[in-house]
């Protein structure tokens, strides 16, 4: 008789099989100690991590930790249940506030995640009616939100504007009910949006634009509201959504709009509806983190500086990489190389944790060793991953380069 | 317009280089279990039709497809309403 189980014996499988390649399961890293924004033990070693999207290093921010701290001495520990049910703490609504502030947007949703933030805004903005035109990279948040609803659902070729030129005009009159969905920062190859050309051909076809800026918040634009910023296409970004758990280094995700309409889809939206609300402190830190990000140029800089040493000395080193300089820095590694988890097996065991990413979950196939930088990284810890890495690329024959 | 014959037989030229085996397609053939599909070939194999076809294939009808003729019988209805 067949178990409820037999279907997961595959992924049993291949872990056995990373395991006995890489050392260690590289989709179940304990962190057994966390030392800093940078630094952990894991395995019983230190490590520099790697692959964390803390960009901005706020986790151990003084500022933020303390407010944490007082939030939840004063609030408690969690809020028991959701904002519909259990009410919204005045700290939620203030956080909302000062997000359309930070946005310069009338309307703005706080979600427990940015996970949730995704499926929320996704499975309910559009209705049966309506279309989602999105980007075939998108991460799977976007995509799950278009399965929880009931919009059709097209993909794009990944930062194709031409291809969603195509796909809108097929659409006649039913573009102007359409949502094109992009990200500003891509998570796996860091990559950017085409979003001035995005932006081009939305308007001709009078379809609404949602941007993702999970990746690019706090990393990009002059204030670090992210990628319409910095190519100042902000006006006509109909909606944004992102995260906390990135750049602002606590839990939780946001739809900002420039369309106030957007107050009344909180009622609607069962992710939003059924999940228990962020707690005081993560809310707290996240307030904090926002002014220290508005304000974080030097950090910024600091990040940048970090990315552009760590892509240029893995170029240098003839590796395949993401096709520009970004805090997501991915080694490109072919299918056919078979070695990419022995690869992260022998970084962790220099002491650098990145993250592994194997087919499907890779844009064009391949395996990725994906890096992602921090502020609070020193130049001295970026030299010793490039030293990691040189190791292991002594091990790889050229024709996997 | 196209009838569901043309149409299959364009789909199994296009589903044959996904083919891991050298099976025989047609309008039964499963496109998981016989051809070996996986999650992004689907994908792939979905783009690859809209450019061949010129038509925009939502991805709310991929739970409905199990064979080849099923994904036939969906691009019938997308090219008489294209």
């Amino acid at each position: 008789m067949k178990s409820l189980f037999d279907k997961f014996l595959p992924l049993e499988e291949t872990r056995a099989e990373l395991i006995a390649s890489s050392g260690a399961d590289p989709f179940h890293v304990v962190v057994e100690r966390v030392i800093s924004a940078t630094e952990a033990m894991v395995n019983g070693r230190k490590v520099i991590m790697a692959g964390t999207n803390n960009y901005l290093g706020l986790t151990f921010d003084p500022e933020c930790v303390a407010a944490a701290c007082t939030a939840i001495r004063e609030e408690g520990t969690g809020t028991t249940g959701s904002r519909m049910a259990n009410g919204s703490y005045a700290a939620h609504v203030a956080l909302e506030n000062e997000l359309t502030r930070f946005f310069n947007c009338p309307a703005a949703i706080v979600f427990s995640t940015g996970y949730i933030a995704n499926l929320g805004v996704l499975s309910t903005l559009t209705g049966a009616e309506d279309v989602i035109l999105l980007d075939a990279d998108c991460h799977a948040s976007i995509y799950d939100g278009t399965r929880l609803g009931s919009a059709q659902v097209i993909r794009f070729r990944h930062n194709d504007p031409a291809d969603l030129e195509k796909r809108l005009k097929r659409l006649d009159e039913r573009a102007r009910s359409t949502l094109v969905v992009v990200e500003g920062i891509y998570s796996m190859l860091g990559d950017r949006a085409l979003l001035r050309e995005i932006v081009d051909v939305k308007r001709r076809y009078g379809a609404y634009l949602l941007v993702d800026e999970a990746h690019s918040l706090g990393v990009l634009g002059q204030n670090g509201r992210g990628l319409a910023e910095e190519v100042a296409v902000e006006e006509e970004v109909d909606f944004i959504t992102g995260t906390f758990s990135k750049s602002l280094g606590s839990i939780g995700g946001f739809c900002v709009s420039r369309w106030p309409e957007l107050k009344y889809v909180r009622y609607a939206m069962r992710p939003y509806i059924f999940t228990a609300s962020s707690s005081p402190s993560l809310i707290a830190s996240t307030r904090k983190a926002l002014e220290r990000l508005h304000h974080g140029a030097e950090l910024r800089e600091k990040l940048w500086d970090n990315a552009t040493r760590l892509y240029q000395g893995l170029a240098a080193m003839d590796f395949t990489l993401g096709p520009e300089i970004s805090p997501v820095i991915a080694v490109r590694l072919p299918v056919s190389a078979g070695v990419a988890p022995a690869l992260w097996g022998e970084l962790l065991s220099q002491g650098v944790y990145v993250n592994l990413v194997l087919p499907p979950a890779t844009p064009k196939g391949g395996s990725l060793l994906r890096c992602s930088l921090s502020a609070a990284h020193s130049h001295g810890q970026i030299d010793a991953m490039l030293d990691a890495f040189a190791l292991i690329r002594d091990k790889l024959q050229p024709h996997h380069l | 317009m196209q009838s569901k014959k043309d149409i299959l037989d364009q789909l199994c030229e296009l589903v044959r280089p996904y083919s891991k085996k050298p099976i025989e397609l047609g309008e039964e053939t499963g496109l998981i279990d016989e051809v070996g599909l996986d999650s992004m070939k689907v994908m792939d194999l979905v783009m690859q039709i809209e450019d061949h076809f010129d038509i925009s294939v939502p991805l709310n009808i991929l739970p409905d497809v199990l064979t080849i003729g099923d994904l036939a019988e969906h691009l019938q209805k997308l090219l008489e309403d294209s």
